[in-house]
């Protein structure tokens, strides 16, 4: 043996170390991975060794090869055998291997929790800290949830060193086991205030983490974070505090005017860069929570952006790009406190720095004004011009067309300049935003009919030099634009002055060149101009110009239909076809151009971009109903068990088709019609001409600036943009004048005029109206459209599992997993292990994840239930004392109860609205003496047995004693009676009832057919017992044993479930049920708690639940919703059990 | 802080840290990515950049690159902060650092990182603290070294 070591340690010798490796790696640059690769096989023989102190040097080097990209994923167990080992070195290399190389899927991991367990109690400090510095990186649930307990109990430990490091591990702890927080919060809450700073910071820095994501869990800590926020001198204390009040203060405003002077004055003391700009931010967060009816807050703001004026104006690129940032965050609420500093922003986009011109860029969206646009985006297009990267232009590019667009364009006073900025914008280079171009073109054109005329001017010289733009043929290139132009001269050619020369562009060969969807657009608007064309030349008595129109069509559309392009092609071919046929027509003299332009009759309507799902689905229309039978049953039952229950549904259709006669038929196409004419979306056959357009109401009376278009036009690739910089200028001086001068006048007029008013230093926004009275169509919405949907938060956030009410009392049932009997049980079946979480979300299968979660439910359910089923609670406390003495009944009882709530949450979702509180007992009889209530269960344990539960409760001032419940026995229900008594005799209820108090007694009552429900007769007599006098009285009930009463909510799992509908021994039934008013999960619970059903599965709205008879009938439901209709498809061995059970849910649902 | 690297001039991985769970593939692609973006951006840049949903704040050091990932609401100027600090705990424990160091003593340059910063959160802000837990737990690594010897010493 001794031999054997001697061995090892001189092996070693000539091992390589870790620096012998990357000395080697470096040396072989050339060959790098066949060197690595004998490095491997070499690591793979230490490995092999039994020596300690090889196999951890050999671990070294996998970790340093695995930065390198290795997968070294192979040798995880070797690593934690290094872990195990006894030495600190050892020890360490082997925690920081698996710091590096460990992940969740690790499987050995679960081989580690009992080692680090160990390490975690170990005596000295540094194997307790490697440990936990290692836990931090590759912590599991599973490691979470065995460990948490462990690490909770170090956050007390007498170190420090350990205590600041168990107490940030926790955070890693919560987030993988969110059970962890409730019970180990009050130890970390205690931790704020350690005496070792290191504690104290580490404490506030799990806590802000976690109030940071839900912090109105956390509003309660408040006053001592603001405590400890006036006392520190720890700036990395104090930065996480104030981020953490930057997060409360929504949620608590008055927190937030607190907060602003202490904050305020740290910005003027504190001289760390990184203090001041948190208090910035966060001022600037309470400010905006804050901004509804806060005047004097001003002046926060103001010293917020002088502070951040002056990081902008530092030389230091980083504070310069944060100070921008949190600008911008003022500018959503303040604009004007930052639109002062405009012209700081503008020195901005000179910056060398790309990142910074970036940010300074998204400051200019929100500051322009109506008055400074067109300042704002002269600079901009500076910018352009000079911006030496493809990626900053476009940047750049796409800025512009925001800041222009935004709010629906609500800061343009001219269109004409902005189309004219559209079309410079055309002289870019490799752009890729040609499209974003286009499509503003079209938005401008469609939706602002007074520039029509003049953007189609602007299109149809873009198309006449096309040539200048097709040099850049990338997709979504600079030639998309052609797309606009050619759809804008072709859809509003009316205001062409020149249509013929602009079909003529839109017919070179050149055009063939250009991508397939753009030729297609312009071989239809071709067609358009051609409609429009013949109108104009048809007029005039010389019929030979529309011929040769015509002619022209035929010469040059061939090359389209040529095109490899399908839908070039067959736009093509069909117009070409159309012309041929026209020109047959001019030649025989017929006048065709009224009917050509019919054609391409109609205004096309702005649709807004949720319009189609805003259309409400007409009342009584079914989208998922099926319009034909179902394919036939055989071939899809495979592929869709569901179809088994759509089998009725069809059935009820078929025969309605054969009722309609003709006369309904015309009807129905009547009211068809007249849905049509009112339905803004149907595009309509009658032709209503092109002159809607200059019929439309409010176009001629538009004053529009007479330009001469003759300069710009004739000379493309001039920036023309400018002159209408200088126009509006001078157009704004001059109603500035006017202005003026009608107030003199008005001055003249009223003696009194106040004399700041006219005192017209710089013109205020609502000074300056627009040039043109521009309407801007809005885009069209379907009638009575839904409001907007609401966007979800992230589903998958883990942090969403941290948001756990902390102010609650802990309950024993959250206590942590204590050590002793989790290790042994992990360590046995790591595999089972993990199955149990699953399992039990499935379904309760296991029993320790069970009760855990039902006593869990029961405490919840208990909470939820106000004041006002205080006295059910107390019912239930009498369960429970009850439960010893009749043992059998009450463990039935409350299984059945449990169970059925239990399955309700397998199958909903976490965050689903709580259900509201039921009850299954249900009124039996009342006097003015005693109230009696019952709930009846069938008995699992014997098929002819059901239980029905009576409580009784004492309304009256009197004692009530030897109480007698008797019921007259059917043939088919018998009540059971002790042996030896007679058949009408009535049991004795085994309590007595003083004033106001209420118990409950169990009867047991023999069945023989369960399949239709019954109702017995029966009496109860008690003594009315009073201080001088007793009474006889009576009171006399109808038991009513449900169908429902013979089911026993039964788990079923969704194979099993699967198996039986295929079994085919089910026969079917179904029911709907009609305004249903409430959400799917607690139509589930309903059902699931009254009619003691399990869920099998739920998928969105629509569900499978089970049930099981006493005498083992299996029920199964499939229940789907749509609005306020519930469709349940059932199937049952006993149809006449089923019918009946069907019944009877209809009937929970017809009362509520 | 959701991970920290450090890679040469030469986009040369130098160390990693991460403290999210991510699969070895999505590491090597983020990597990849970051180390990319950060190298070719120009010596006079700011140090932050907006990467996916994340912040990243990096700066360079000689030839080595120190980049780490924050989450939106956290402060890039007190990361710079962490990174700063950090070089500086290097400095000092190996005496006027170089990145030949950091690659021949990698997992030293571990151990420091992993007492300065624990689970992405700064966790001792004394720098006398870090040097003095890395000087004692370098001591019980001599000791057992040492211990070592004397074992393979008394064998032989």
């Amino acid at each position: 043996m001794a031999l054997k070591i001697v061995k090892g340690s001189i092996d070693r010798m000539f091992d390589k170390n870790l620096q012998d490796l990357v000395r080697g790696i470096r040396n072989h640059k050339e060959d790098e991975a066949k060197y690595i690769s004998t490095c491997i096989d070499e690591i793979k023989q230490e490995l092999k060794q039994d020596n300690i102190a090889v196999k951890a040097n050999a671990v070294c080097k996998l970790t340093y090869l695995q930065m390198l990209g290795y997968d070294v994923s192979w040798a995880a167990f070797n690593i934690v055998e290094v872990m195990s080992s006894s030495k600190f070195t050892y020890k360490r290399i082997g925690y920081l291997a698996a710091s590096q190389c460990f992940h969740e899927s690790t499987d050995v991991i679960m081989l580690t929790t009992n080692q680090i367990r160990k390490d975690l109690s170990s005596p000295n400090q540094y194997d307790t800290g490697v440990a936990l510095t290692g836990l931090s990186c590759f912590v599991t649930p599973d490691l979470a949830r065995d460990l948490a307990n462990d690490i909770m109990t170090l956050m007390s430990h007498t170190k420090p060193y350990i205590r600041k490091k168990a107490v940030l591990i926790m955070y890693k702890v919560f987030l993988k086991y969110p059970e962890s927080l409730r019970p180990a919060f009050p130890r970390l809450k205690e931790k704020l205030e350690d005496p070792d700073p290191g504690v104290q910071s580490a404490a506030v820095n799990v806590i802000c983490e976690l109030a940071r994501r839900n912090p109105k869990n956390y509003l309660s800590l408040a006053p001592l974070f603001f405590k400890l926020m006036t006392s520190s001198t720890n700036n990395w204390v104090l930065i996480k505090i104030i981020k953490l009040f930057g997060a409360l203060t929504p949620l608590e405003p008055r927190l937030g005017k607190k907060l602003i002077e202490p904050l305020t004055n740290l910005i003027h003391s504190t001289s760390a860069m990184s203090l001041l700009y948190e208090c910035v931010n966060t001022v600037i967060a309470v400010l905006i929570s804050l901004s509804s009816g806060m005047p004097n807050h001003s002046a926060s703001i103001q010293l917020c952006v002088q502070k951040l004026r002056i990081l902008i104006e530092d030389s230091d690129q980083n504070l310069k790009y944060l100070g921008l940032l949190a600008m911008s965050k003022i500018l959503k609420t303040h604009p004007k406190s930052v639109q002062s500093h405009k012209d700081l922003i503008l020195q901005c986009l000179d910056d060398k720095d790309e990142s910074i011109r970036l940010r300074a860029l998204d400051l200019l969206y929100g500051m322009v004004s109506k008055k400074n646009l067109m300042e704002i985006v002269k600079k901009l297009m500076l910018h352009v011009d000079k911006a030496e990267g493809t990626t900053y232009r476009d940047e750049l590019l796409t800025k512009i067309i925001d800041i222009c667009s935004q709010s629906n364009y609500q800061y343009i006073t001219n269109f004409e300049w902005y189309i004219s900025i559209l079309v410079e914008l055309t002289r870019l280079e490799g752009t890729r935003h040609g499209h974003l171009i286009a499509s503003q073109m079209l938005d401008v054109a469609i939706r602002v009919k007074a520039i029509r005329a003049f953007a189609v001017a602007q299109m149809a010289t873009l198309l006449d030099n096309a040539h200048l733009l097709t040099g850049n043929m990338q997709r979504n290139g600079i030639c998309e634009v052609l797309y606009a132009a050619a759809w804008i001269c072709g859809e509003f050619s009316e205001h062409l002055e020149n249509p013929i020369q602009t079909l003529e562009a839109m017919l070179r060969p050149k055009v063939a060149t250009l991508p397939g969807h753009i030729q297609a657009v312009y071989v239809q608007n071709a067609a358009k101009l051609f409609a429009t064309v013949l109108k104009g030349q048809e007029g005039n008595t010389d019929s030979t110009a529309a011929q040769e129109t015509s002619q022209l069509m035929i010469d040059r559309l061939p090359l389209f239909v040529q095109s490899a392009n399908l839908e070039v092609q067959e736009r093509a071919s069909c117009i070409l076809q159309l012309v041929k046929y026209i020109q047959k027509l001019q030649q025989k003299d017929v006048e065709v151009a009224e009917e050509v332009s019919a054609l391409f009759a109609g205004e096309l309507n702005p649709v807004a971009p949720k319009a189609q799902k805003k259309v409400p689905v007409p009342e009584g229309l079914d989208l998922d109903a099926w319009i034909n039978e179902p394919p036939s049953e055989s071939e899809s039952e495979d592929e869709q068990p569901k179809a088994i229950f759509a089998k009725e549904e069809p059935k009820h259709s078929r025969p309605r088709h054969t009722e309609v006669d003709e006369k309904e038929l015309a009807r129905r196409r009547e009211a068809r019609k007249q849905e049509q004419a009112n339905n803004p979306f149907y595009i309509k056959a009658s032709p209503s001409s092109q002159k809607v357009y200059q019929d439309t109401p409010g176009v001629e009376h538009i004053p529009v600036v007479q330009i001469d278009l003759s300069v710009p036009l004739k000379v493309p690739g001039m920036p023309m943009s400018d002159q209408y910089v200088k126009l509006e200028e001078e157009r704004r001086q001059k109603e500035r004048a006017e202005k003026k001068k009608k107030e003199k006048k008005k001055r003249k007029e009223k003696r009194s005029g106040r004399g700041k008013k006219q005192d017209s230093g710089p013109e205020s926004e609502e000074d300056i109206t627009p040039a043109h009275m521009v309407d801007i169509v809005t885009e069209e919405m379907p009638e009575n459209a839904l409001p907007s949907d609401d966007d979800d938060k992230d589903p998958n956030d883990p942090h969403k599992a941290l948001d756990i009410d902390l102010d609650k009392p802990l309950a024993d049932s959250e206590k942590l997993p204590v050590r002793s009997h989790r290790a042994a049980e992990s360590l046995k079946s790591p595999a089972e292990d993990g199955d149990v979480e699953s399992a039990a979300i499935h379904a309760p299968k296991k029993k320790n994840g069970k009760e855990k979660r039902e006593k869990k439910k029961d405490k919840d359910s208990d909470r939820k239930k106000s004041s006002k089923h205080k006295k059910k609670k107390q019912k239930k406390e009498k369960e429970e004392k009850e439960k010893k003495k009749k043992k059998k009944h009450h463990h039935h009882h409350h299984h059945s109860d449990g169970g059925g709530e239990e399955s309700v949450q397998n199958g909903t979702v976490e965050d689903e609205e709580p259900l509201p509180p039921m009850s299954n007992y249900c009124l039996l009889a009342e006097n003015s003496y005693i109230k009696m209530v019952c709930d009846i269960q069938g008995n699992l344990q014997d098929g002819s047995q059901v239980v029905v539960s009576v409580i009784f409760e004492n309304k009256c001032d009197s004692f009530l004693k030897s109480m007698e419940f008797n019921v007259l026995d059917s043939l088919n229900s018998k009540l059971q009676r002790p042996e030896g008594s007679g058949p009408h005799d009535g049991l004795t209820v085994p309590f007595q009832l003083p004033p106001g108090v209420s118990n409950e007694a169990r009867f047991v009552f023999t069945v023989q057919s369960i399949v239709m429900p019954q109702k017995l007769k029966g009496t109860l007599t008690f003594i009315v017992k009073n201080e001088d006098s007793s009474t006889h009285e009576k009171l006399d009930f109808k038991l009513h044993f449900t169908c429902t009463s013979y089911l026993i909510t039964t788990p079923c799992y969704s194979d099993a479930f699967a198996k039986l509908l295929e079994s085919g021994d089910l026969k079917g039934s179904s029911v709907r049920l009609e305004g249903v008013n409430m959400p799917f999960h607690h139509l589930l619970a309903r059902i699931c708690f009254h009619h003691h059903f399990s869920v099998v599965e739920r998928i969105d709205s629509c569900a499978s639940m089970y049930s099981r008879s006493i005498q083992g009938h299996h029920v199964c439901l499939l229940v789907k919703t749509s609005g306020q209709t519930v469709s349940i498809d059932a199937k049952c061995d006993e149809p006449t059990l089923l019918g009946n059970v069907l019944d009877e849910i209809k009937q929970t649902f017809s009362q509520c | 802080m959701q991970f920290m690297l450090l890679f040469s001039r030469q986009g040369k991985l130098r160390l990693q840290k991460w403290y999210v769970p991510l699969s070895d593939k999505e590491k090597k692609k983020i990597t990849r990515e970051l180390v990319q973006t950060v190298l070719a951006r120009k010596p006079k840049m700011c140090s932050f950049l907006e990467w996916r949903d994340l912040k990243i704040v990096y700066k360079r050091y000689a030839s080595l690159y120190f980049c780490c990932a924050i989450e939106d609401q956290d402060n890039e100027l007190i990361t710079l902060e962490i990174i700063h600090r950090y070089v500086e705990l290097l400095d000092k424990y190996f005496g006027s650092v170089c990145e030949l160091d950091i690659i021949f003593n990698f997992e030293k340059a571990y151990f420091i990182l992993d007492e300065f910063v624990l689970g992405g959160e700064a966790q001792e802000t004394s720098k006398k603290n870090v040097l003095k837990a890395i000087e004692q737990a370098d001591l019980l690594f001599e000791t057992t070294t040492l211990h070592y010897c004397t074992k393979f010493k008394s064998n032989k």
